[in-house]
Formats: structure tokens, sequence, C-alpha cells
């Protein structure tokens, strides 16, 4: 008998759901080998990063907020992602939109105090989406890899905030770090830890979805990405398009940068890049660019991070455990994905 | 002056040997069409497992060969996923190095000995891979930083122009090119198009084991979390600044690595810096950036000068359409 892999005349909707259930728990069994090997009970293990995920309010709190960033770093990439265009410089966008607040609330002073922080997130958003712009113009216009001109922007932007927070805005008291933000310009909590960028972030969500399933342009978008001959004989413009979905995408990474700095840090300092950006590539991409599966996904996501935290303190394991337990929920998801567009086909034996 | 520009060269001959390695590698794979972004944490597990297995054997090539298979098995994971199961590249890439990344973290607080409450930091290795000096050829003035370098980099000097006769001058390395540039020719031509983007994934992931291995045992003999620190990442640029080809991988370690050892010289001489150390950090990125979008904007109407494999990123299978 032979086995072949064949393409389904449409997406399998039980497998897409199917799929992602049966790699978590394969994931979580990987995991368990991990950890017996390190002589550790995976059981015990896994309460530990249940309870430390979710086990009272203050962390279910840790855990919303973990996953603010990575929803909107998600929902940023993901809208590049259906021209098929791979925006992984989010991680860059991400960081410009925490310089863009720190500039304004820094120098911007001349602003009444109220009105640094809506101007502060509006100046992040648009130096992010002039980061992503970039690569989307020389891509539409030239067809440069937008995969390597966006990861080496990354790098530029993150050693810019360095030296922004280490030498040229340095607070003149204390340690590495701009000086801290007025504290009526901070993005307000509102329920523990959890902060008001939550509002932004689900009101994003909604917005994406209407925009991406509801309107022309989303259609469009969807269109060129499934199949960019047949777009262009309908008349839309694939250059245009890719700048307006690298500016849109760049924007929300950026917007997120911006939010998470006003509402945590309070000022641009070390840990700017904690690698959001690059996680909110496989959230947009394990939530099937769907909004609404990504606010699951980045929950998941934070969780496996502050139930990690927890293990370290309750088990005495290493924290990067919740990298090892993310890598490991993605290799399966990742084999597993071609059984949505694709079946096996078993054929028995026959003389040629 | 001159003392100070042989101390520079021997301290980015130092660092680059590991960037070579890793990207005399990713250049391989990449030709056969697959993008492996998991450089970072294969480098680092090769780097965690050559010296834990040096530390428990005492032999630096059992940590060498230890590093090399734990790179080729990393990478074997990337190769099923994008071959076999054509996942996307770059996902799968993202998470192999979560994943190096996080379990050679986890496994240095667990592969120590118990005394050091089985932590590797801090521990040091009986020895290292010493400099070997070439009596005569040493004495060169600047240019003798050549060979005043380690066994590893020795090795490097036979690899690189190996690779490159491979890579254009065999039948072989016309056919990983032309599964790189055009799968579909290269099946119907007779060619595995999977056999070869498994083995040359595989090869490369050896040598970004290797790349590791050449940190903790030679340039920084001892094991830190993250002791890569970005490598991976530069890697990859590497290969775009080296346009797909092993032969200038070498060029562009030696500015890379100059540029990154240009900042621990200047700060180690004292000397104050016009350029703050943070541009020197990214400037081999911003570099990248402009090589690669200048190529490309310049061979727009000639086709094949530049380099890059047509089919990088893209998963290929015979009934697609």
């Amino acid at each position: 008998m032979r086995v072949v892999v064949e393409k389904r005349d449409t997406r399998s909707k039980r497998m897409a759901i199917l799929i992602p259930l049966v790699s978590f728990i394969v994931s979580l069994m990987l995991g368990a080998i991990v950890l017996i090997a390190s002589k550790s009970n995976p059981l015990q293990a896994y309460g530990a990063m249940l309870n430390g995920a979710f086990g009272n309010a203050r962390r279910f709190q840790y855990t919303i907020v973990e996953s603010l960033p990575l929803l909107m770093c998600g929902l940023g990439v993901g809208i590049a992602f259906r021209l098929k265009f791979w925006n992984i410089g989010a991680e860059g966008q991400y960081v410009w939109g925490a310089i863009g607040i720190t500039w304004v609330m820094q120098f911007w002073r001349f602003l009444p105090v109220p009105m640094l922080l809506p101007v502060g997130l509006a100046v992040g958003m648009t130096l992010g989406a002039l980061w992503a712009g970039v690569p989307g113009f020389l891509k539409a216009q030239w067809s440069v890899d937008e995969t390597l001109t966006t990861l080496m922007l990354n790098y530029v932007a993150i050693g810019l905030a360095e030296y922004l927070y280490i030498n040229k805005w340095k607070a003149p008291l204390g340690n590495m770090g701009t000086p801290e933000f007025p504290r009526e310009a901070w993005l307000p909590q509102i329920w523990g830890k959890v902060h008001a960028g939550i509002f932004i972030a689900l009101a994003l969500v909604v917005l994406l979805w209407f925009l991406l399933y509801k309107t022309r342009w989303g259609f469009e978008l969807n269109m060129i990405g499934k199949n960019p001959k047949a777009a262009r004989y309908q008349g839309v413009s694939i250059k245009r398009n890719i700048v307006l979905a690298m500016i849109l995408s760049g924007a929300i990474c950026g917007l997120s940068g911006s939010v998470n700095t006003a509402a945590i840090a309070h000022r641009l300092t070390k840990g700017v890049n904690a690698g959001y950006g690059f996680t909110g590539i496989i959230i947009a991409w394990m939530s099937g660019l769907n909004p609404f599966a990504s606010i699951l996904v980045a929950v998941v996501m934070a969780a496996l991070t502050t139930g990690a935290d927890a293990l370290q303190i309750a088990m005495k394991l290493p924290e990067s455990m919740g990298e090892v337990l993310q890598g490991l929920v993605l290799i399966p998801l990742l084999a597993g994905s071609i059984f949505v567009e694709h079946k096996l086909k078993f054929i028995k034996k026959e003389a040629a | 002056m001159m003392d100070f520009i042989t101390k520079l060269l021997a301290a980015t001959i130092a660092m680059g040997t590991s960037l070579t390695f890793a990207t005399i590698g990713e250049i391989y794979t990449e030709k056969t069409g697959v993008l492996n972004l998991g450089m970072e944490g294969t480098m680092l597990m090769g780097a965690l497992t050559a010296f834990a297995s040096t530390l428990a054997s005492g032999s630096l090539y059992v940590g060498l060969v230890v590093a090399m298979l734990t790179g080729g098995m990393l990478s074997l994971i990337h190769a099923f996923l994008c071959v076999t199961m054509r996942a996307n590249q770059v996902v799968s890439g993202l998470a192999i190095t979560m994943f190096g990344t996080g379990l050679a973290n986890f496994l240095g607080q667990r592969l120590g000995p118990v005394s050091n409450n089985y932590n590797l930091v801090g521990m040091n290795l009986p020895k290292k891979f010493d400099n070997i000096a070439i009596p005569l050829l040493k004495d060169i003035p600047v240019l003798g930083a050549f060979f005043d370098v380690s066994i590893l980099t020795y090795l490097l000097y036979l690899i690189i122009p190996f690779a490159w006769f491979f890579m254009y001058k065999t039948k072989h390395g016309l056919a990983i090119r032309a599964v790189g540039e055009s799968p579909k020719t290269a099946a119907a031509m007779g060619l595995s198009v999977s056999r070869l983007r498994y083995l040359y994934t595989i090869i490369g992931g050896m040598f970004a084991g290797l790349g590791g291995a050449c940190l903790s045992l030679s340039f920084t003999p001892s094991w830190n979390d993250g002791m890569t620190g970005g490598k991976g990442w530069i890697v990859i640029a590497l290969v775009i600044f080296a346009t797909w080809n092993p032969g200038k991988a070498v060029i562009g370690t030696l500015v890379f690595g100059g540029i990154t050892s240009l900042q621990f010289s200047l700060q180690a001489a004292g000397i104050k810096m016009v350029i703050p150390t943070q541009f020197l950090a990214f400037a081999p990125y911003l570099i990248t950036f402009f090589t690669l979008s200048v190529m490309t904007i310049l061979n727009q109407n000639r086709k094949g000068a530049f380099a890059s494999p047509s089919a990088l990123g893209s998963s290929f299978a015979i009934d697609d359409k």
C-alpha cells in the first residue's frame, strides 16, 4: 500500500479545529518527556503552571497583561500575512512605537499633560507605520525580499532604542533608561494590573474583523493573497495594497509598543525588545489570521510564559521551560497544518 | 596603531570563525530553497552541548561531534516540517529558535555537575582549542594574525575553498542550485528535491552546531545563558551579504566580525568613540539591508545576476499547481 498526500478541494473545517487540539496534547506529552528527564513530576509541573497562570486574580491579571502585546502584534502582522507578505519586522515596529511615545513624553512638553498620552500613541503608531512602509514599498516597487529586509530592520530599531536610553535620552539620575513619564500621562490600570490597553486591543480585534471580512478592501487583500493573478485581472492594484497593508500592519505593531510602554515601564529602558513582535508572528500564524482566534492563542502563549515564571518559584525549574513549551506547541501544529488543505490517500498496490 | 590593527584582526578572526561555519551551512541550506531562521537556536544548542559533553568526557573533539549531531537533529525537525509537512518555513524557523534557545538555557541549569547544583554556568573547561602559531608566517606584519589561530580556524581555511568549489564546479553543486532555483525543473530532470533539501538542511544545521561549539570551546570557553547573543541572526544577514556564495562569506565575516570586535577593542583601548557603540552593533544589519535592496534594484533587468535562490522559502510538491 502506498500513501500519498493529496490536495483537498476546500479547506477542512473539522481539521482546522481538530489539529490544534491534538497538537496541544502532543506538545504537553513532549514537554512531559523533558520534565521527566529532568527529574520532575510532569503532572505536578503542569499543575503549578496552570495555577501560576490562572490561579488567582493577580496571576490571571498578569497573564492578560502579558497577552495584550502578543495579541496586538499578532493582529498587526496578520494583515500583511493575508497578502502572503512575510512581515517579520514586528519587533522593530513595536520598538519604534516605544521610541515614539517616549519622544513625545520627554520632549513635547509644550503640549498640555492630558494630550501627551493620545499624541504619544499616535506618534508611536506613525513611526511603526513608516518603519514598516519602507520594506513594503521596496517589495511593491522592486520585489526586494520582505522577509529579509524586515528582519534586518528589527536590529537597527533595537540598536537605536538602546542608543537612546543608554546615551542620548538617558535620565540624569538613576540607571539605564529615560526619565519616567509624568504620572498623569500613564495608561491607567482598570482592574488590578490590567491596564486600559485591553480596550484598545479588543477594539482592534473587532475593527480588523470588520475591515477584513466585511469591507471591499478586506476582500481585495484576501484575493491578492489567494490568487494574485485573478486580483490583477479584476483591476486590484497589488503594489498599492502591499504598501497600504504594510503601513497598517506596522501602525498596529507600533501602537502595541506605545501602549505597553505607557502602561508598564513608563519609560524607554532595557527590555523594550522583549520578543513580543516575534511571538506575534506565531500568534498570527496559529490563529489562522482570524482576529477573534488570536485572542485565545495570545492568552495561551502568554499563560505559558507566566506559568513558567511560577514554575521557577514553585518547583525550582528554570523559567526557560516556558520557551521550550512554546516551541513544543508549535512543532506538532506546524506538522499538522498540512492536513487542513491536504489529505492522505491510501492507494492499494496495483500492477502499473 | 599597527599593534591595534593586528589585535583587532586577531579578535575578528576568532569571532568570525564561529560566524563563518554557520554562514556556510546556511548558504547551502538556502541554496536548496529552504530558509532556516532557526540558526540562533541551533547555534546556542551547539554551544551548550559542545560545552557539556566536553566537560563530561574531557575531550574537545567529543564536544565538536556532539554539537554537530545536535545541530543536525534540530535541523532535521525543520526539514521534516518544511519539506515533508510543507509547513511555513518562517514560522518553523522561529519555532526552532524558540525551542532551541529555551532548551539550551534549560539544560544549562540541568547538565552541570552536582557540586555546582547541576549548573553549567561558572564551570571551566580543563582545556580549550588554543591558538597554534605557524613559525615564520606568524611574523608577517598584521596578516600574521591569520597564522596564529585555533585548529578550528585552520579547518575553516580548508572548508571555504572546498565549499565554493563544491557549489560551483561540481555536478552535485549544480543539482543543489537547480533545486533552489526551480524545483519543478529539477524534479523533471530526475533530481529528488526532497532528498537534497533534507540533506542540506541537516548539513547546514551541523555547521551551525559547529559554529556554536567554536564559541563555547574556543572563543569564550564557558557556558552562559543565551551566549550566542544574536549571532544566529547575523548569520542570516551574512548569507545575504555574501550573495549566497560560500567563497564570499569570508569577506562578510571579516567586515561584520571586524565591526563587532571594533566595539570591544576601542573600549579596551580606552579610546573615546566618535560613533556610539550601539551604532556599530546594528551597522551589520543596516549594511545588509542596503546591500539587499540595492542589489535587487540594480538587478531588476538582469535576471540571474543576483544570486538569491528563486524558490527560497517556498515549499514544493509535484502535485502543486
